[in-house]
């Protein structure tokens, strides 16, 4: 079993941080994990991107041309990174950001208004989450409660306050997952 | 030195430092290094600094000053001896680290590294000895070559149009708030050698005091490369190098004076 | 469970601290600035020594200072800032210092890029600064890996009095893995009996790399020559995964290594007998090792992310005995699994012809 993810966004989106949670989530389930991101000259508003691989056996690659999930914040990173989904795979898209729709037949589209779900929960910086949460639900790659036990166990101390947000936005992200699926 | 036995009667006025290595140097007749190798060892002993003593060799004219000193003692790469004397220090800072650089290891290619130095207020103490030309190498003009002076690399005189002037170090790492105690001498008649040796050993107190970094600039003769017969390089340095580098203080930290 | 989520370059500063590291100069150049960084705050929480240089040429010459006192010494930098500290390794290596470097390689020449790169093979392994030595180079392939290198360097250099030098690239020390650090260890006590200390109650002691007479200098040469072939014997080390049976054996090193990894587990999916040979050392190159696996294997692919670099040394270990085929990327590109699958079956498919 190996799941590859591709996160990718402005600067600030979170787009680095969703990653690393998943990567911490996979570590506390016992899993092997790679978390690779892009680095730029540029420190603020380029666009970013990470890798995550998270695998039962020791993991070659951390990259991957065609990974199996890319989660894009933006519209660049859709035009980037649309056609590199693997067949079969995911593209989840922050609706709220991108108005551009897939023609792709051979992968699971799913829209999510990841930034205005956020807004609902009274915090626009929380789109990260949502979308995280919302993948998870589509594609589950660790159970359910790996991600609220990550972020129980390594949010740093100066974010601590944010927890009880995190929770609710993952929650509200795989609730809106769940509809879509329903409704498809 | 135990072959000569002075008579209960004879004072002992003369004797040769016990941080100055018995061996022969390589440096030309004439040339001050011996001079400042000397003050410098006298210094050493005066302070019993010689068993505390860590002492940088540069690349120049007195790279083997690492065999001339009986002290502890390595030998850098080309101008980057403040930059070992700071690894050094840094890891013994009950020592006492000394550079001892010429004119084209020190303004030339060292110049990023002596400036740091004394930017960071490294607690070593460099012996800088400016003779206005490239010993070593065979007489090329330095950063400090006189406006006019002929060289193997300016044989027509150094025209500062062309490669500029000479730099005054001192008066440069004057201004770095790191510097406690920059000052310039000369080697050129006994006078003022014995104000270079004071020179000496208040840089080394400066040092032991921890008060930040210390250089004593020696003006100093090259009759080899200057093509000078020594004694009248003695004349050289007063008519024309003190002229363009004025002997002076140019940075004394305050605490100075109660050392 | 002991494993932290590490990012490369923080893996690698801690496991120097923990290694007993005493004294840290360096300067910044992305990508392993992150390494600096935390060592600035780490080493002095610690109360060690760490210093910002002005320049690479500085920081290894601090790094020449602090070694001649007998204590472990680091430094670390990016492909131009090592091209930059040349001179003062020469100078380290010529009067026979123990230190660690760090390079984590990115695209070049010149100003290049900050991708990760393998091109440094060469500047590493070969040309580490003028004169007739080579330093100990360790290329890890995993945040755990460069972890355990680290410890592995301290002692090496120690053991040979020789500079050891660290060849990630900008992956490695990006990259965050699960991975675990080893215990404090705590610093050396023992000052080395050629240390720089102060010639208190014995002779004075001299480091420098100058013999101006030729039997002087060639005797030094003869001594270093001699300590390297010691380690050439001893310290060749490698991994390796399905070569038992393998006909293409496949060769690479950190992250092409790992890479090629999975190409070749997509080559064995689909039945060809491929095998990889990963070496740990760069120099000493695991040359024995691969000489045995050729005279199984009929044929060798070397992947790198240069133009053709460590393929030399391929070249020279295997002697002509079988074909050696070469699939690299360069300007910071790091070659994806299935273009090293792509590699693997041509190579394979001509040796298929050529049975």
């Amino acid at each position: 079993m190996q799941k590859e993810f591709l996160f990718s966004g402005f600067g600030g989106q979170g787009v680095m941080f969703a990653g690393q949670l998943l990567a911490y989530a996979a570590m506390d389930e016992g899993l092997e994990v790679t978390w690779i991101p892009s680095y730029g000259p540029e420190m603020r508003g380029g666009t970013a991107h990470c890798f995550v691989v998270i695998s039962n056996k020791p993991i070659g690659s951390p990259v991957t041309r065609h990974p199996q999930a890319v989660v894009v914040f933006n519209n660049p990173s859709f035009t980037k990174y649309e056609g590199e989904v693997a067949p079969g795979g995911l593209l989840a898209v922050n609706s709220s950001l991108i108005n551009q729709e897939s023609r792709r037949t051979d992968i699971s589209v799913l829209p999510v208004p990841a930034t205005q779900l956020a807004d609902s929960l009274g915090d626009l910086r929380m789109a990260n989450v949502v979308m995280l949460g919302a993948v998870l639900e589509v594609l589950p790659a660790l159970p359910p409660a790996a991600i609220r036990r990550a972020l129980e166990a390594h949010l740093p101390e100066r974010r601590r306050h944010l927890l009880e947000a995190n929770y609710k936005a993952l929650e509200k992200g795989a609730e809106f997952a769940r509809s879509m699926v329903k409704s498809a | 030195m135990d072959l000569v036995m002075a008579p209960p009667e004879m004072q002992v006025v003369y004797e040769h430092p016990r941080s100055l290595a018995d061996v022969p140097t390589r440096y030309c007749p004439g040339c001050t290094h011996g001079i400042a190798h000397r003050l410098l060892a006298e210094a050493i002993d005066e302070l019993g600094l010689q068993e505390r003593a860590v002492l940088v060799a540069p690349v120049g004219c007195s790279v083997f000053a690492y065999e001339y000193f009986n002290v502890d003692a390595c030998q850098a790469a080309h101008g980057r001896a403040p930059a070992m004397a700071t690894g050094l220090k840094r890891m013994l800072p009950e020592n006492i680290v000394i550079t001892y650089q010429g004119d084209g290891d020190l303004v030339s290619i060292g110049a990023a590294e002596i400036m740091h130095v004394a930017a960071r207020g490294e607690r070593i103490t460099t012996i800088f000895i400016n003779n206005a030309i490239y010993g070593m190498t065979g007489g090329q003009m330095a950063p400090t070559t006189l406006p006019g002076q002929k060289t193997t690399s300016s044989p027509l005189g150094r025209d500062t149009r062309r490669t500029g002037a000479p730099i005054r170090m001192s008066e440069v790492l004057a201004q770095f708030d790191g510097a406690a105690y920059i000052v310039r001498r000369s080697l050129h008649d006994v006078a003022n050698i014995r104000k270079a040796k004071k020179a000496i050993l208040t840089a080394l107190k400066v040092q032991m005091a921890g008060l930040g970094f210390s250089m004593v600039e020696l003006l100093s003769s090259c009759p080899t490369n200057w093509g000078i017969a020594p004694e009248k390089a003695l004349d050289w340095i007063e008519q024309n190098m003190i002229p363009q580098f004025p002997p002076g203080d140019y940075k004394v930290h305050d605490a100075v004076k109660t050392l | 469970m002991t494993k932290e989520l590490l990012k490369g370059n923080i893996a690698i500063a801690e496991a120097a601290v923990r290694a007993g590291l005493e004294a840290y100069f360096g300067y910044p150049i992305t990508p392993q600035t992150e390494l600096l960084e935390y060592l600035s705050q780490r080493m002095t929480e610690l109360d060690r020594v760490f210093l910002q240089a002005e320049s690479e040429v500085a920081a290894i010459n601090m790094v020449y200072g602090a070694a001649c006192t007998g204590a472990r010494v680091m430094t670390s930098s990016s492909s131009p800032g090592v091209s930059l500290m040349q001179e003062g390794m020469s100078y380290i290596a010529g009067s026979e210092l123990p230190c660690v470097i760090v390079d984590v390689m990115r695209g070049g020449p010149g100003l290049g890029n900050i991708l990760p790169s393998q091109a440094d093979y060469f500047q590493v392994t070969r040309s580490a600064g003028h004169g007739d030595f080579h330093p100990i180079v360790l290329a890890p392939a995993s945040v755990q890996e460069a972890i355990d290198f680290v410890g592995l360097a301290f002692d090496l250099a120690d053991k040979y009095r020789h500079m050891v030098l660290l060849a990630a690239d900008g992956q490695i020390g990006q990259m965050m893995e699960p991975a675990e650090l080893p215990p404090m260890r705590p610093l050396q006590k023992n000052v080395p009996d050629w240390a720089l200390t102060g010639a208190k109650a014995r002779e004075k002691r001299v480091i420098t790399s100058l013999y101006l007479k030729g039997e002087e200098e060639e005797a030094f040469n003869l001594k270093i020559q001699k300590k390297l072939k010691q380690i050439k014997k001893n310290e060749q080390r490698s991994v390796e995964y399905a070569t038992e049976d393998a006909e293409l054996l496949v060769i690479g090193f950190g992250t092409a290594g790992r890479i090629a990894y999975s190409a070749v587990e997509a080559a064995r999916e689909k039945g060809l007998r491929v095998g990889l040979l990963r070496p740990q050392t760069l120099w000493p190159f695991p040359e024995r090792r691969i000489s045995e696996l050729a005279d199984q294997a009929s044929g060798c692919l070397v992947v790198e992310m240069n133009a053709g670099q460590m393929v030399e040394d391929v070249r020279l270990a295997i002697g002509g005995q079988i074909p050696v085929t070469f699939y690299g990327r360069t300007g910071g590109i790091v070659p994806m699994p299935d273009e090293i699958l792509a590699a693997i079956e041509e190579s394979y498919s001509r040796l298929q012809i050529a049975v």
